[in-house]
């Protein structure tokens, strides 16, 4: 899986509401198999199809609307991707093609699931997000946006006005590098070693605990 | 300097951090079941890495496996969710990590189960691929919920990379009113302070009330950090919590013991440690709390109802008019006498030996109302064999519940068993998210008393006019 990230000009969809959770990202009836793959035509299936036994698309849906055909950028409000740590809600997504979403704010866990499969979770202020959704509401058009993680900003295509946003240094480095996370930490593994050494001195019920294991 | 006791833990497990990076953090355990066990084991198998501590990684079956009395090992309580058990067990005995199946008598929900074995501890780290981890810091553990992704790199290097979060403190003070509980208490702080009022921080619940209760409504009221948005919670471990573990199968013996609760004697935050955010909390102000959206900030009194949508502020008025619209209710309904078809007693946040008292106390000598299912599943078989001493089981029969077999059951809908679309349940569970318990169910989440009180009465009650009955 490509992982790196850096510019991107994507379509974008909004959708306005806080909370959304991973249970209305990927109902748990759509993951079907133990596979990482074949979940994007899970993707808010509660409200993207008119019913749960059907996939016939509900054309109020804003991911159902030719404008947003091939979206790859998600516009979202507060504490987006909250409940459920299932990982399937970031795959759906990135199988569906989104690879950045912009919120107010995110779960912790639906936050670390993005950046490990390359997705790209920007934070923004909620008045920035209204200033956006006003725009995708304007004349229900096809909205551009453009990211640019080395410059952490975000701008309509062709426009001059531009929010700035904040990242982790060694978040922004896992994505403009893209390589894979436990690659990089073996590359620590003479500190791992070092630290059990000492720890076993420290705290040797932690590892006596374990005499059970088989 | 003063050091709160998240720090504490945060500094023993660190091997490195820098500036403006997420530090690599050691994990002592790792905990899996069969929804995303398999992905996992199989993922990590598949890049040709291996478990790296073998003996400190354990794995249930929870969260698919069938609740039906009779089940057998890999009966599923959805189609095709055999496949998750199968597999997870393939991948439990290929890597040789602790593996409690179906049949073991140590089976049960993850978080239920982790405390019963003395496998989460005070001062130690332990992840899960599951959110409600959290549970477990009600032990003076740093425990929280990761993404498949994470456990892969968990299981591989022992290790998780992770931003140290900020940090807040809960005080609550005095004692909670007959007829609530650690649940209600939780559920008014997030109706208070929002679904993410928590601001992913790692956040310490502290005073007269948490040292005055239990180590099951501790783990209840952690259990619902997750659902405040915070990174996780955590209690100061005290001689409940040593007491709880002595002589756990998984806890620490004999010599190592002693070392053991020696330095587990001193977690806990310096008297002049400084939080990022506090809150306070007077437990004499929490009512029996019952939600009545789609989101767990969504809740009340019971003596109350669903609000005025002019009386919410703007940005939460969307989110709470969708909410409505799918639980079938308008604005300014009172919550009391709502009638339910449906009530559910289990989950790890209310499936343990005292949440089921609680719904029997209420349950004896009373019998289900007319139309309503009603359903309890014990959330360990250490859980059910506890509740079946007592007669429990035979008080959830005789009221017209049904008596399944441990497991999450329908705390969320795998695609099999469920209620029927608009049907409103009654749930001690910790989410009401649309189609969570199935699709078109309409979920209200409480107590343990106040499910046992809205089943019997055939509407939402308050439990505090259904006087429970102790066991005789
Ligand atoms: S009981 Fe419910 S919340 Fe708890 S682990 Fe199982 S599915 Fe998750």
């Amino acid at each position: 899986m490509n992982r790196q990230i850096t510019r991107l000009q994507g379509i974008t969809a909004c959708l306005p509401f806080d909370n959304i959770d991973t249970d209305q990202i990927i109902p748990s009836r759509e993951m079907k198999s133990t596979s990482k793959t074949d979940l994007a035509a899970g993707l808010f299936a509660g409200w993207r199809y008119v019913s749960a036994e059907s996939r016939q698309c509900d054309p109020d849906f804003v991911l159902n609307q030719a404008r947003c055909d091939g979206a790859s950028i998600l516009v979202s409000r507060s504490n987006f991707g909250c409940g459920s740590s299932r990982e399937h809600a970031v795959w759906a997504l990135r199988e569906f093609g989104f690879r950045c979403i912009v919120a107010a704010s995110f779960s912790q866990i639906f936050f670390r699931n993005c950046i490990n499969n390359g997705i790209l979770p920007v934070v923004l202020p909620a008045a920035a997000i209204g200033q956006i959704e006003a725009l995708f509401a304007h004349d229900n058009s096809v909205l551009q946006l453009v990211v640019d993680l080395p410059e952490q900003a975000i701008s309509p295509a062709g426009a001059a006005s531009v929010w700035a946003f904040d990242i982790e240094a060694s978040d922004k480095a896992a994505l403009m590098t893209g390589r894979d996370p436990i690659a990089v930490t073996l590359e620590s593994d003479s500190d791992i070693r070092a630290f059990i050494a000492r720890d076993l001195e420290r705290r040797p019920w932690i590892y006596s605990q374990a005499r059970s294991g088989t | 300097m003063p050091q709160t006791l998240f720090d504490k833990i945060w500094d023993a497990h660190t091997i490195a951090s820098g500036a403006g990076e997420a530090a690599l953090v050691a994990i002592d355990f790792v905990f899996l079941h069969e929804r995303t066990g398999a992905v996992a084991l199989n993922s990590l198998q598949k890049a040709g890495r291996e478990i790296r501590h073998p003996s400190r990684v354990f794995c249930t079956v929870d969260h698919i496996v069938s609740n039906a009395p009779e089940r057998s090992e890999s009966d599923a309580r959805s189609p095709g969710g055999d496949v998750f058990i199968r597999e997870t067990r393939a991948a439990a005995q290929r890597t040789g990590i602790n593996f409690f199946d179906v049949m073991d008598p140590r089976q049960g929900i993850v978080h239920v189960i982790a405390p019963e074995l003395g496998i989460v501890q005070p001062g130690a780290t332990l992840v899960c691929p599951d959110s409600h981890t959290c549970s477990l810091g009600a032990f003076g553990a740093m425990a929280w919920g990761i993404g498949s992704s994470e456990a892969e790199h968990a299981l591989a290097t022992g290790t998780v990379r992770v931003a140290k979060p900020k940090q807040m403190r809960i005080r609550i003070e005095g004692q909670l009113g007959a007829g609530v509980s650690a649940k209600d208490l939780a559920l008014h702080l997030i109706q208070v302070h929002g679904a993410d009022g928590g601001q992913r921080m790692a956040i310490e619940f502290a005073g007269s009330t948490i040292r005055n209760m239990s180590v099951e409504s501790r783990l209840t009221l952690c259990n619902l950090a997750v659902e405040f948005a915070a990174f996780t919670a955590l209690i100061a471990p005290d001689a409940v919590t040593i007491d709880y573990l002595s002589g756990r199968e998984f806890a620490p013996t004999g010599h190592v013991w002693h070392l053991a609760r020696e330095s587990w004697g001193k977690l806990r935050s310096d008297a002049d440690a400084v939080f990022d955010a506090e809150i306070e909390i007077d437990a004499a102000d929490v009512p029996p709390v019952v939600t009545w959206g789609t989101s767990p900030a969504q809740a009340c009194s019971v003596r109350s109802g669903v609000p005025e949508i002019a009386a919410l502020p703007a940005p939460a008025q969307a989110s709470a008019l969708k909410a409505m619209a799918y639980m079938g209710l308008s604005p300014g309904t009172a919550v009391m006498g709502l009638p339910v078809d449906g009530a559910f007693i289990g989950s790890c946040t209310n499936g343990r030996l005292e949440d089921l008292r609680a719904a029997a106390s209420i349950l004896r000598g009373r019998t289900v109302a007319p139309g309503v299912r009603a359903v309890c599943v014990p959330g360990s078989q250490s859980v059910r064999v506890d509740a079946e001493a007592e007669g429990l089981d035979k008080v959830f029969r005789d009221a017209g519940f049904s008596w399944g077999a441990p497991g999450c059951a329908m705390c969320f809908y795998a695609g099999g068993e469920t209620f029927a679309p608009e049907a409103r349940v009654m749930s001690s569970t910790n989410r009401n998210f649309e189609g969570r318990q199935g699709p078109g169910v309409r979920t209200h989440l409480a107590s343990p008393a106040m499910v046992a009180a809205a089943a019997v009465s055939g509407c939402i009650t308050d439990c505090r006019d259904v006087p429970g009955k102790a066991a005789t």
